[in-house]
């Protein structure tokens, strides 16, 4: 009999984000391989209410937190949680979305457990009763399958990788609130400030309209942001761009930037250095728009444009706006 | 600090398939390093003080603790082994017990290494230590015993006051790195590098095999300049059916 799988299922304004249902899912299949129960962990403020919507992704049983405190991630009070109720329940494995919330917990919880965490997995495995993690390393230029030592398994599944997906019959999970005292920490978390207008983050996003070197300037990604707009996607950035000042570093796609995987990344004058390329080559379509036929990025795009960003964009943009006016 | 291969490096595994061959790659500075320790050189430069770096790695990191020193660092703590085990738990044991008898307000590490991509080091370091550790910052001031810092996360910042001492994680647009002037090169070979065993304790990560990526199947140039545009509409909505 293994221990319980225990599943941190991530919220933000009282809603399970996407990433919940994934690490729900990914953990109802391994449980149902190693024969134990999914238990879910759900902490924040207004979330009693959902907890039980964890049964239709295979959770067993659902704790929940609800507190006006842990409103937003407090890695203290949040860790402290979590490991109070690891302790008490013994997990063969703990999956944590690869989430800024769960990259930072997730190593709070595995160093107080006297293990360590397989980090941003892109698949799990269970061959001869033990765990094997498939994790990209050197920014995707690599994978590793790693095992861990000592229990329970801490692993942090990568965003939009994992699908989640429903299971029939739904269960009906059994919910229970966690008793909360606020312990005395040294930290305030005061208050989270949006980056504005845009409602995605690139690493949540289904569609990417990247910008590189050759948009030649802060001022162009206006044509970016009009095909972004008309697409319901979000504006990227290659390092060029970012280096030069012209866009934030919230937008860099690559290697020091945020690792993509959308449905579908339009490149713009981008000519595909690896650098990038490693933090966009999960994205399941690829398309690049370049004026050099010779560019790198043409070697691994799904469907490429030769052609001027600036004639081709708008022109996309405009074709685009038909095809959405009609569907 | 580490020393991490470049991120322009091919990299290569090993014959035995579970290693990566670095011989050839070009090594600097772990990017989220350089970030960090701009800010605590700048941190010096307003408040006073003094910064130490701490690297654990073969002798060879000599080289970007030397760069550390012109970048300006005081002085430096080489906990020297030849193959110190990748593991972050590892690691930030071995950290933790050289700073247990170290003062200090404010512990600066990157977010990650650049070559494993762990990113776990510096909250458990921090966890070991039980100070407060604030994650994936691009922005700290510090003042009357105060940190307060902006943590990155999707889609804006989450603003942590945190009391010293801390530890912190630098992101990217923490600060932008200055370059090291020959004079200041020169000068890092007279600051003082204290070179020791690190302590070893257990590791918990194992890597069974390293493979490389499967490769994206070839794409197609679907022609020239704006006549091209319809023809990908169509593909995108038919063909790959993401539209």
């Amino acid at each position: 009999m293994h221990g319980p799988i225990l599943v941190f299922a991530e919220s933000s304004g009282g809603e399970f984000r996407k990433s919940a249902f994934e690490s729900v899912t990914e953990a109802r299949r391994l449980a149902d391989l190693s024969k134990t129960e999914v238990h879910a962990l759900s902490i924040g403020h207004g979330v009693k209410g959902q907890a039980s919507s964890l049964g239709k992704f295979g959770a067993d049983k659902v704790s929940v937190v609800d507190d006006e405190s842990l409103k937003l991630f407090h890695p203290d009070l949040y860790r402290q949680i979590a490991l109070d109720l690891a302790k008490k329940i013994s997990p063969s494995f703990i999956l944590l979305p690869a989430t800024s919330t769960g990259k930072d917990l997730a190593p709070r919880l595995a160093i107080h457990l006297n293990t360590v965490v397989a980090a941003e997995c892109t698949e799990l495995e269970i061959r001869n009763d033990e765990l094997i993690a498939t994790r990209p390393a050197y920014a995707g230029k690599v994978l590793l399958k790693v095992k861990m030592k000592g229990n329970p398994k801490v692993a942090t599944l990568r965003p939009n990788v994992f699908t989640a997906k429903e299971v029939t019959p739904p269960i009906s999970p059994r919910v229970e609130s966690l008793s909360f005292e606020k312990q005395v920490t040294r930290m305030t978390v005061k208050e989270f400030v949006t980056h504005g207008a845009r409602k995605q983050d690139l690493t949540e996003a289904g569609v990417i309209v990247s910008g590189g070197r050759g948009m030649g300037g802060p001022e162009n990604y206006k044509i970016l942001e009009d095909l972004a707009n008309v697409m319901g996607g979000v504006v990227g950035a290659s390092r060029a761009s970012v280096d030069a000042g012209w866009r934030p570093h919230s937008d860099q796609v690559g290697q020091t930037g945020r690792t993509v995987s959308p449905t579908l990344y339009i490149a713009c004058g981008i000519s595909g250095a690896i650098q990038h390329r490693v933090g966009m080559i999960n994205s399941k379509v690829i398309v690049a728009i370049n004026k050099d036929p010779e560019a790198p990025i043409f070697g691994f795009a799904d469907y490429g444009i030769v052609g001027d960003v600036f004639e081709v964009v708008p022109a996309l943009t405009q074709e685009m706006r038909k095809y959405f006016g009609k569907n | 600090m580490r020393r991490v291969p470049d991120t322009a490096a091919r990299i290569k595994i090993a014959p035995d398939g579970k290693s990566i061959v670095t011989s050839d790659a070009e090594f600097v500075i772990n990017p989220y390093e350089e970030y960090a320790l701009e800010q605590g050189v700048q941190l010096k430069e307003k408040h006073g003080g003094e910064v130490t770096v701490l690297t654990i790695g073969p002798e060879k990191s000599t080289s970007v603790i030397l760069k550390a020193l012109a970048l300006g660092a005081d002085k430096a703590v080489h906990l020297k082994a030849e193959n110190f085990p990748d593991d972050p738990s590892a690691v930030a044991r071995a950290i933790a017990a050289e700073l247990k008898t170290v003062e200090f307000d404010v512990l600066l590490f990157g977010k990650k290494g650049v070559d494993d991509d762990n990113q776990q080091v510096g909250p458990m370091v921090a966890e070991l230590l039980g100070i407060p550790c604030v994650t994936q910052i691009v922005k700290l001031d510090v003042s009357a015993g105060k940190a307060m810092a902006h943590r990155e996360v999707e889609g804006g910042i989450i603003v942590v006051e945190a009391t010293l001492p801390s530890a912190f994680t630098a992101e990217k647009d923490l600060t932008v790195p200055r370059y090291a002037s020959l004079r200041e090169l020169v000068a890092a070979r007279k600051k003082p590098i204290l070179v020791k065993e690190p302590q070893r304790f257990p590791v918990a990560l194992e890597v069974v095999s390293v493979q490389y990526p499967p490769p994206r199947p070839p794409g197609r140039v679907l022609g020239k300049g704006v006549e091209a545009v319809p023809i990908l509409v169509k593909v995108l909505h038919e063909e790959a059916k993401v539209i």
